[in-house]
């Protein structure tokens, strides 16, 4: 509970900067700011993008999950990878594609298609890993009772998911609040730009600061109601003998036609941007391919991405471990405080973090921890969320018996809860790794000076107009994302069987 | 599974020491808005010129500028080189530029730097009418931005509403001719139905590869893609909107000297060297920009600077871009 609590401390340092930029100058102010009719709008819009994008995505992620993992779809395994890496491609490249290639592209229905087009791993990771690790018997039973496939998968496979896909789109939610890149580009006016606006034009920190709360309010009432959602379901198996790997379900004459729906989400989400990079270096005459330097960038960014999700996937243990086991009331506290990171612009968090080092570990700031730190603040929630789906499948009761035979709780730990929860911390490591490779707003301010990653490479070459530069790293950017991915359907298969 | 992780760990800790070992030992840091392919060969001339080792850190002007902002008087940067006046004038707002020596700046022209002179420009940047001759015969153009709202435009102008330059050209007008004007130019603008694209360079491509007719944008952006493609592939043209007209806005590159900082002789032959002959050549020749040292030729094929070019205005209030941005959403471009 203390370790929860001091990562959950960690986890609101963004809220204290806000509350001290925001609450500055007198409550007037504040008042003036709220109380707008625009920010009523903005705020309106950016919650229905948030809600359409996350209900999409929920759709797409479990079909997808549902499809890769449990049919026999054709190279079902090379797709279960193909489909999570579009959570490694930066927003504001995927915008920046579109539009180049349809300029007028702007409002709420692009924005839409290429926030969901990238944010549905967020569901489709957790969906897949619970699918893959689910005990079958249920769905057998039903089967056994009568129902087709098709009807157990409604009536019991879908009831084991639904908490993996709730917190799934809850991030989905977040995330898309928070976005930048994606709205700016593709001109939707949402509350996150405003913020940016704030900062950008009048350079005044307090509007930005008392927009940043407002919207952790809203967070707030989100991460809420969804707790209420939850309900106080069992979903462990009953435990008795081994699990037994699932049969695939039989497509039948749909195997190819299904094929369709991973095909067209891959070509749109990786294959349009990542085409579009490559044909600018192919145009560019001038494209200067440094490959030593890319390679430097690709290590740093293995480097950090790797650091930040082994820390940031620590730290969601003892959180994700506590919401699981305890009801308490301050246990829920502690767990959504890890939430709130997610849902500020990464700016937001980015200063905090320079208001904070500067101010009280002067010798650390701009240096490589203090970055990883930053990383943990905004990408906590994808690691805690992981941990929580695993230990809601883990049987308390093992643990207890553990206790009753007198072991120490460091040893229950070490000998039972680790390993039962080890595919969780996987999976949210690998999520959270995935999520690190793009960063960027921390990555800028943070990072050792002349520390440079393939999303900061990214970023100069298409600020610099240098488009085609741009396509090696990005490019590299989603191979990095193959690994864990990968690690994590094979990690999936060792431990089923 | 634990042997495993110390596997994965260990190397991984190793590599991160070394990347943060590495970057010490600069006798200057420099927060740079600017691109990396725009400085860093300015850099690398200064380090030899001088023996002093720049660090520079690289970032979108405005977000660096929040950033100084944020660190206050504990700011790890000595320079501020931005993009734009208007995030140099929002860092002067705060009280965290000192002036920077007289001798260093006064071969600027007063207009480009500020009142105080708490930063100084130096580059300039004009903004045109990129244009398709295959479209717009030369005796078509408009003589002022303001003649863009006529019909005959309908359907045929591009611009690039969420880019810093377009937002900083409206604000000019805003400053220079007044809100009920640079309103109703905007709707003027909004009901000939521009095409709107995410940057400048894109709208010059647009147009040179045939697609718009003509575009807001920025001088250099022709230049650099004639040097791309080739001067022959290099169909669009650049046009000079007249005199005080705000559609000739010329707004610069700056730098400014961290009041904070501790190596301030060393931030002042920075600067020096940035307005020095063979930087300025360099902003010229390489960038295409225009240089701010008087006697400094422009690249070939670019008009020079006029002395009364541009709406008269003050360079560092661009950095207001508040009411801009308002009237940009009202008007729907935004």
């Amino acid at each position: 509970m203390a370790l929860a609590g001091g990562v959950a401390l960690a986890a609101l340092l963004p809220v204290a900067y806000l509350a001290i930029r925001a609450g500055g100058g007198g409550w007037s102010a504040v008042a003036d700011t709220l109380f707008l009719e625009r920010t009523a709008r903005l705020l309106a819009r950016s919650l229905g993008l948030a809600a359409a994008v996350s209900g999409a995505s929920a759709v797409i992620g479990v079909a997808l999950a549902w499809l890769t993992v449990r049919c026999d779809l054709p190279g079902r395994r090379v797709w279960r990878v193909l489909v999570a890496l579009p959570l490694a491609v930066p927003s504001y490249v995927a915008a920046f594609a579109f539009v180049s290639n349809v300029p007028d592209l702007a409002g709420f229905v692009p924005t839409f298609v290429v926030l969901t087009l990238l944010s549905y791993p967020y569901v489709f990771l957790p969906v897949a890993a619970v699918l893959e690790h689910v005990d079958p018997a249920l769905e057998d039973a039903a089967r056994s009772l009568g129902d087709g496939p098709l009807t157990a998968f409604r009536r019991v496979t879908l009831r084991q998911i639904r908490p993996a896909a709730a917190t799934g789109s809850l991030l989905v939610c977040l995330y898309v609040l928070s976005d930048f890149g994606a709205v700016s580009i593709l001109r939707f006016d949402s509350f996150t730009r405003v913020i940016y606006q704030s900062y950008q034009s009048s350079f005044d920190r307090r509007p930005a600061a008392i927009l940043g709360c407002l919207l952790l309010v809203f967070t707030l009432g989100i991460l809420v109601a969804e707790a209420r959602t939850r309900g106080r379901a069992r979903y462990y198996g009953g435990s008795r003998g081994a699990r037994r790997q699932p049969s695939p379900v039989g497509l039948g004459r749909w195997r190819w036609p299904a094929l369709a729906a991973p095909v067209v989400i891959v070509g749109l989400a990786l294959a349009a941007p990542l085409g579009t990079a490559l044909r600018w270096l192919a145009e560019s005459v001038q494209a200067s391919v440094d490959l030593g330097r890319i390679g430097r960038a690709g290590g740093a960014t293995v480097v950090a991405s790797g650091l930040g999700a082994a820390v940031t996937a620590l730290g969601a243990v003892p959180v994700g471990l506590l919401a699981a086991r305890s009801r308490s009331r301050l246990a829920g506290i502690i767990e959504r405080s890890a939430f709130v990171g997610h849902a500020l612009p990464g700016i937001v968090v980015a200063l905090s973090l320079v208001f904070f080092t500067v101010r009280f570990m002067n010798p650390l700031y701009q240096r490589l921890p203090v970055l990883i730190f930053a990383y943990g603040v905004l990408f906590l929630p994808l690691a805690v969320s992981s941990v929580y789906g695993s230990a809601l499948q883990a049987p308390p009761a093992l643990d207890e018996v553990a206790r009753s035979l007198g072991k120490r709780p460091i040893e229950v730990f070490r000998t039972i809860t680790a390993p039962l929860i080890a595919p969780g911390v996987g999976a949210g490591a690998a999520l959270v790794f995935l999520t690190c490779l793009k960063e960027l707003p921390a990555t800028l301010l943070l990072g050792p000076t002349g520390f440079e990653t393939l999303a900061t490479r990214v970023w100069s070459a298409t600020q610099a107009g240098a488009y085609g530069d741009a396509a090696l790293p990005a490019l590299l950017l989603v191979a990095a994302g193959v690994l864990p991915t990968w690690a994590l359907t094979r990690r999936g298969r060792t431990t089923a069987t | 599974m634990r042997r495993r992780l110390a596997g994965v760990a260990l190397p991984l800790l190793l590599l991160a020491a070394t990347l943060v070992a590495c970057s010490d030992g600069a006798d200057l840091t420099l927060y740079s808005g600017r691109a990396e392919f725009q400085v860093k060969p300015i850099l690398e001339q200064f380090e030899k010129a001088t023996g002093l080792k720049v660090s520079a850190r690289y970032g979108a002007s405005a977000e660096l500028a929040a950033q100084i902002a944020e660190e206050g008087s504990g700011s790890r940067a000595d320079v501020f080189w931005a993009q734009d006046a208007g995030a140099l004038g929002s860092v002067d707002k705060l009280g965290l530029f000192g002036p920077v020596p007289q001798d260093v700046v006064s071969v600027v022209d007063r207009k480009y730097r500020a009142p105080a002179d708490n930063w100084t420009g130096v580059s300039g940047r004009a903004r045109v009418v990129v244009y398709d001759p295959r479209k717009v015969p030369a005796a078509e153009l408009p003589a002022s931005v303001f003649d863009l709202t006529q019909p005959k435009w309908k359907g045929r102008i591009a611009i690039a509403p969420t880019n810093g330059s377009f937002q900083s050209f409206v604000t000019a007008m805003l400053i220079a001719e007044g809100e009920p004007r640079t309103r109703s130019w905007l709707q003027g603008i909004k009901a000939n139905d521009p095409r709107n694209y995410p940057s400048n360079d894109l709208i010059v491509k647009a147009a040179n590869d045939g697609h718009v007719d003509l575009g807001l944008v920025n001088h250099y952006y022709l230049f650099q893609l004639q040097s791309e493609i080739g001067p022959d592939k290099t169909m669009a043209r650049n046009h000079y909107t007249a005199g005080t007209d705000p559609g000739a806005l010329v707004n610069v590159a700056g730098v400014g000297i961290l009041k904070s900082s501790k190596k301030q002789a060393d931030a002042a032959r920075f600067v020096e060297y940035l307005l020095s002959e063979p930087a300025q050549r360099h902003f010229a020749e390489v960038n295409f920009e225009y240089p701010l040292r008087p006697g400094v030729p422009t690249a070939a094929g670019l008009p020079p600077l006029q002395a009364g070019q541009g709406p008269p205005i003050n360079l560092g209030d661009l950095a207001d871009l508040d009411h801009t941005l308002d009237l940009l959403r009202s008007t729907g471009l935004l």
